[in-house]
């Protein structure tokens, strides 16, 4: 007669290859993310934590910086008028672009989504490939357009407006901001008016709401996590610009982007550049967790 | 009567935003590359066909050696963060380990950080590094190639992982376990199963880091010593100081090279779509 293992010794035996192919399987996981672990850690995590650090710093006369005296200095600092006027002309300049992205794509947006499988895509793409060009390239195009005695310029005066003067203006540093974000409200608003359902707006149209009360009260609302996740997509990157700003703006008008940077480059107040990197970074990390909360991660 | 059908003034008004918003995106582009080919030394006014902003080019050293660098810092560093950006993309979507949630949360922070900040943070940090290597060892490190290097690498393993997690997401596990099945042992597995499978994703990650790295200004401009600019960097400090047609030039010689990998990329997609059909029927 053969004896049978016991159940017992059977389920635990089976339990224990199971648990040991589980620790292989998570060491081995390890070793493949390690590489790039060990790389992010050396190479973001401690550049991060160096900037906090930093923002705690005090800048001594000669412009190098003490790591022995901690304070809020750097803090303090961002209350005072002229770092205080950066970061509102900041984002009131990012707030105008956002909107006029917003009114701008949205009827784009609708458009694409109402098209035919054929022309819609061909549309998205259209929007795209400006998008995957150079970033610099397309600041300098703009450059170019607005110059004094360039295209436009010479257009407007040919028709007996008179002269533009746009470049080195608030003006064209939303051009710039609008045409370089763009895609950013278009593709979120384009997949959320694409998925929604329309026998709600059809409903509404037989309950004799007009169209544009069944836009107002059901196409606008269902839409609004396209409208949130595309606003933050725009906003983010137009509130850090830097290129842009420098180029358009001619430096004149003066963005957190350019301050930081100077702060870096040119004024050696590290503390207080740090410090204002940290504070972006934390409107950029608050927005992004709104757009997940908003659903931006389906979108 | 239908939702999606519109009244004729709003069908008037969509059509005509739709127009508008393609020539906005277009006209600076297209009016660029018309302007790079203008005899007159004033950038923004036509003065006659001529190539001779693109002979110039060839002939400015400046320019010649800083499109090297810019090639060679995007070759470099697109190799280095395609192989660490598909394993961990490999790692994060196949697997379980310690310190999982905590990789995961750290790949997504360099795609929604501010290019400012990055460029901060990795001066701040060469600069320290330096200060210590100077101190325990002596050597008297600079800013350079190298430097340029690890920050594109820094920023690219985030995007080429967030691209190849999206192919091996939509890719079918069952066949890594028929492989199994079929006794290949893990590494014939992801040689002959996998790798091929990933294989788009890989390619598109390593354009997209490719395209990145050619167009960072930001980051660059802070990390880059003396003899090792890049072209992005060269040109936006020439832009600064007036415009120029050869700036024209140049410009369009970079939009050409962005719209190669384009290209690039929509051809790989579209062969993929193909081959997803095939494979499904």
């Amino acid at each position: 007669m053969t004896v049978l293992p016991d159940a017992d010794v059977l389920e635990t035996a089976l339990g224990e290859a199971e648990r040991r192919e589980e620790a292989a399987q998570r060491r081995r996981g390890l070793i493949l993310a390690l590489p790039s672990f060990a790389y992010m850690i050396l190479f973001f995590a401690v550049p991060l934590v160096i900037v906090l650090v930093y923002s705690f710093a005090t800048r001594t006369s000669t412009g190098s910086t003490s790591l022995s005296d901690w304070n809020l200095d750097a803090y303090r600092k961002l209350g005072e008028p002229i770092v205080r006027n950066v970061v509102i002309r900041s984002i009131v300049l990012a707030l105008i672009t956002t909107v006029l992205c917003l009114v701008i794509a949205y009827p784009f947006a609708y458009f694409c989504a109402t098209r035919s499988v054929t022309v819609r895509n061909l549309l998205l793409v259209a929007v795209m490939i400006p998008f995957w060009t150079n970033f610099l390239v397309r600041n300098y195009a703009w450059r170019l357009l607005l110059s004094s005695g360039g295209p436009i310029s010479s257009f407007t005066e040919s028709i007996g407006l008179g002269p533009t003067e746009i470049l080195f203006t608030k003006t064209a540093v939303v051009i710039g901001l609008v045409y370089a974000y763009l895609p950013f409200m278009i593709l979120p608003l384009f997949a959320s008016i694409d998925r929604l359902d329309w026998r709600l707006v059809e409903a509404s149209r037989d309950l004799y709401a007009s169209g544009p009360a069944s836009f107002r009260k059901v196409v606008l609302p269902l839409t609004m996590p396209g409208v949130i996740a595309g606003s933050i997509l725009v906003f983010v990157p137009s509130m850090g610009a830097y290129v842009t700003p420098e180029l358009l703006g001619g430096g004149k008008e003066t963005l957190l982007g350019s301050y930081i940077v100077t702060q870096f480059l040119t004024a050696r107040n590290w503390p207080v550049g740090a410090s204002l990197s940290f504070v972006l970074m934390s409107v950029m990390l608050v927005s992004t967790i709104i757009y997940f909360r908003a659903g931006g991660k389906n979108l | 009567m239908s939702g999606r059908s519109v009244a004729p003034t709003t069908r008037w008004i969509l059509r005509s935003n739709g127009a508008i918003v393609l020539a906005f995106l277009y006209a600076p582009i297209i009016l660029l590359a018309i302007y790079s080919f203008s005899g007159s030394r004033i950038p923004g006014e036509w003065g006659g066909f001529t190539t001779e902003w693109y002979a110039r080019l060839f002939d400015d050293s400046r320019i010649q050696k800083t499109i090297g660098v810019s090639v060679r810092v995007a070759l470099v560093s697109t190799v280095i963060a395609t192989v660490l950006g598909t394993m961990s993309a490999l790692a994060l979507e196949r697997f379980k380990f310690r310190g999982r949630r905590v990789f995961d949360a750290l790949l997504y922070l360099p795609i929604i950080i501010p290019d400012v900040t990055m460029a901060v943070m990795m001066l701040m940090f060469f600069t320290q590094a330096f200060d210590l290597v100077d101190l325990l060892f002596g050597l008297g490190l600079s800013k350079g190639f190298a430097t340029i290097v690890v920050s594109h690498v820094a920023f690219n393993i985030a995007f080429v992982s967030v691209v190849v997690r999206a192919r091996i997401a939509g890719m079918d596990a069952t066949l890594e376990q028929a492989a199994a099945d079929l006794y290949a042992n893990r590494w014939q597995a992801f040689r002959y199963i996998t790798l091929p499978l990933i294989a788009p994703g890989v390619l598109g990650g390593a354009l997209l880091a490719i395209t990145l790295s050619l167009d960072d200004v930001v980051v660059t401009q802070f990390v880059a010593g003396p003899g090792s600019t890049t072209l992005p960097v060269y040109v936006f400090s020439l832009i600064r100081k007036g415009v120029t047609p050869t700036i024209n030039a140049v410009s369009v010689i970079m939009l050409l090279a962005s719209l190669t990998l384009v290209a690039g990329s929509v051809a790989l997609q579209r062969a993929n779509a193909v081959r997803g059909r095939i494979n499904s029927e």
